[in-house]
């Protein structure tokens, strides 16, 4: 009987044990952040900085979270100008390995080209960023822009439509001010203003800007 | 609508609204008043009576406390008990079974000292007769007799030949009373050995004897329900308590340690990132199950060695099945500790290629993490606490019973203040209660004061009427007195 019972009690503690891994949480606690790079010719000067932002993130970042860097030129809704992108495995030693990899990735995206593109394609960029970070299933999505903000599309270029950034924060990075901004401030705050509406418009949960790089312990802040 | 006449006058026309509302006011005096003092009475009575059955579940809770107070003490008390009689049971097993053979070596002993004692007692023969003999040869006068003279020298030279001989055998004879006596002393070493032993276990057994004899007078008073017995018990009671509690707190530090030793490691094993319950990490839960698993180990483990008693069908397992028990929580027990060296070395692997990558990444500003002090325990530091701590772990589980049982009569004796602290106050919610309803009574009262002068005014002139009308005391009585 006494047997009987100690088997019992074998069989039934694994399938408590397996009851609770399948109360797990459902809600997805990891990360994935979305880095554009704006490489316009009024922009390209400043890429050298964004070395900084991405080893914060691959310093920072946990296994299973997600991280993918991308060119803003021309015409940017295209998984061509993904420069690199990784969801980081479970195991943190492995993840090392991956960062490591990643690092090298996007290292000719610092080295880059002296002139940059002719036309400044942000929307495309954040569409993309948008459809990225939802294929990842992840809790917190984060779309970095590394940009002055300054938009120019060609006229072929049509950008005019909705943006969906549900869940999504959207912070900008080291916003610089252009010449006319210098003349006249009310373009840059204007621009900045614009952005902002148009971000909370589609949906974000939170929009931040963050022009002093030393603060970029804000950047994955809730 | 407004309720003002005059609207531009709010004073004017809450007067006049008041004056108005006089007269039915003390139309309906009485039963406002009869509402008011029943509302008054009910809430009061229902507070009242609340507090009545609380005191009167305090004292039940108290006289419950007590019992198992009590029966606690009368428990620990017969333990202890028990456990000195299985120590003098033991005591006397070791030593008195040992008697008879103690006896018999004693008699040995005590025989042949008496035999040595009489062989040393013995002394040579006494001179032979001849000596006598020779002693009156001797008393001849040499009166220049050549013979007699050659007679004396050939005794005399005979004589000398026999008294050394006599002198060396009485050496001899001493020598031997002598060589017994020396083989006294080891005998009489061995005895005084022995009444030695024997003293102490005698004084052993005394001294358990008292400690039994107190034992029983307390358990005696335990019996008898003696308060002095009750204040003690409640205060070691409360010793306990703090003290157990203490124990724990420290020992919850240990587990904290040893918690954060383990969690980084286990995300290489169940994997990081996942989460079961809010932003609980799986490999904290993994950690924390870990840890938990060695405490129960550690619990079955004192359990089957009887240094608790949470199980009593642990207690009462035969002994076959205890000690497999014991040895299966001892085994569970080292292998997880075995897991904690390994986990210890694998942390140790996964900080080092962290801080290479962060090396590599620049000038990162890398967040605080929380178990950054952990780093700065060698790994050889490590792997010794992790395979420590899990034993240490094992032994929370005395201070815990302690604990446990002494929260019963803490937390027992704190819900009766509590009881007693909350009737108190639902006693003094009910005077005020009743207060406030007579306070009521007499505020509407003096809010109708004009009405209610008017009614004192025409009652005191019909009393003074009829009194006018009535024959005076006196007279009533004299008549009353006359007619008796």
């Amino acid at each position: 009987m006494k047997r009987r019972e100690f088997l019992r009690w074998a069989v039934l503690a694994p399938a408590a044990g397996a009851g609770l891994a399948a109360c797990a949480d459902q809600q997805s606690h990891a990360r994935a952040v979305y880095l554009l790079v704006d490489t316009s010719g009024t922009y390209v000067q400043e890429v050298g900085k964004v070395q900084q932002v991405i080893n914060y993130l691959l310093g920072t970042l946990n296994p299973g979270d997600s991280l993918a860097v991308a060119r803003v030129k021309s015409r940017s809704f295209t998984e061509k100008d993904i420069v690199a992108k990784a969801t980081f495995v479970k195991d943190p030693i492995q993840a090392n390995a991956q960062k490591r990899a990643f690092k090298e990735q996007v290292a000719p995206l610092m080295q880059g080209g002296k002139t940059g593109s002719a036309y400044t394609d942000i929307t495309g960029g954040i569409l993309q960023a948008a459809e990225f970070l939802n294929e990842t299933g992840a809790g917190r999505k984060t779309i970095l822009i590394f940009s002055d903000m300054q938009e120019e599309l060609d006229k072929k270029t049509v950008r005019d439509v909705p943006l969906h950034l549900n869940g999504i924060r959207v912070v900008a990075l080291n916003v610089t001010k252009l010449n006319t901004d210098n003349a006249d401030p009310r373009r840059y705050l204007s621009r900045l203003e614009w952005w902002e509406k148009r971000v909370r418009d589609a949906g974000a949960a939170d929009w931040r800007m963050i022009n002093n790089l030393e603060h970029l312990d804000r950047v994955l802040q809730a | 609508m407004s309720w003002m006449i005059w609207p531009e006058n709010p004073a004017l026309s809450a007067l006049t609204l008041f004056l108005i509302a006089i007269p039915f006011l003390y139309a309906a005096r009485a039963p406002i008043h009869g509402v008011v003092e029943s509302l008054a009475a009910a809430l009061s009575n229902a507070l009242r009576l609340g507090a009545r059955s609380l005191l009167a579940m305090a004292r039940e809770l108290r006289s419950r406390n007590r019992l198992v107070l009590l029966a606690q003490g009368r428990e620990e008390t017969a333990q202890t008990v028990e456990r000195e009689f299985q120590r003098v049971t033991a005591l006397v097993e070791r030593d008195l079974n040992g008697y008879p053979a103690l006896q018999r070596q004693l008699l040995e002993n005590i025989t042949r000292l008496e035999e040595d004692y009489k062989k040393a007692g013995e002394v040579p023969p006494p001179p032979p007769e001849w000596v006598k003999a020779v002693e009156s040869m001797g008393k001849i006068k040499n009166g220049g007799d050549g013979l007699v003279e050659k007679l004396l020298k050939d005794i005399s030279s005979s004589i000398g030949t026999v008294y050394d001989k006599v002198l060396a055998e009485y050496r001899r004879s001493c020598d031997e009373r002598h060589g017994i006596l020396k083989r006294f002393i080891p005998f009489g070493r061995s005895l005084n050995e022995t009444l030695t032993r024997v003293d102490r276990n005698i004084t052993g057994l005394q001294a358990s004897a008292a400690r039994i004899d107190a034992q029983m007078d307390n358990y005696e008073q335990i019996r008898a329900g003696a308060d002095r017995v009750e204040h003690l018990l409640y205060s070691s009671a409360v010793t306990q308590f703090f003290t157990s509690g203490l124990v724990l707190a420290i020992a919850f530090g240990g587990a904290f340690v040893n918690f954060w030793l383990i969690a980084r490691p286990m995300s290489a094993m169940v994997g990081g990132g996942q989460y079961i319950v809010g932003d609980l990490e799986a490999s904290h839960i993994a950690a924390l199950v870990i840890i938990l698993l060695e405490a129960t180990m550690g619990l079955f483990l004192m359990e089957s060695l009887r240094i608790t008693h949470l199980f009593p069908r642990v207690q009462n397992m035969n002994d076959r099945m205890r000690r497999r028990l014991l040895w299966a929580a001892f085994t569970f027990l080292l292998v997880l500790a075995g897991v904690e060296v390994a986990l210890a070395v694998m942390r140790d692997y996964i900080v080092a290629a962290d801080i290479a990558l962060k090396q590599g990444l620049g000038n990162v500003p890398v967040a605080a993490g929380k178990t950054d002090w952990v780093m700065k325990i060698p790994v050889a530091g490590q792997m010794l606490l992790g395979f420590i701590l899990p034993f240490a772990l094992a032994f929370v589980v005395i201070p815990l019973e302690y604990f446990l049982h002494a929260a019963r009569n803490v937390c027992g004796a704190l819900l009766v203040v509590l009881i007693r602290a909350v009737a108190v106050v639902l006693r003094i919610l009910s005077n005020a209660v009743r207060h406030l309803g007579m306070a009521l009574v007499m505020l509407f009262d003096a809010v109708i004061f004009l009405p209610l002068i008017a009614e004192r005014a025409i009652r005191s002139r019909r009393s003074g009427e009829r009194k006018d009308a009535l024959p005076p005391r006196g007279a009533v009585s004299g008549k009353a007195g006359s007619t008796s």
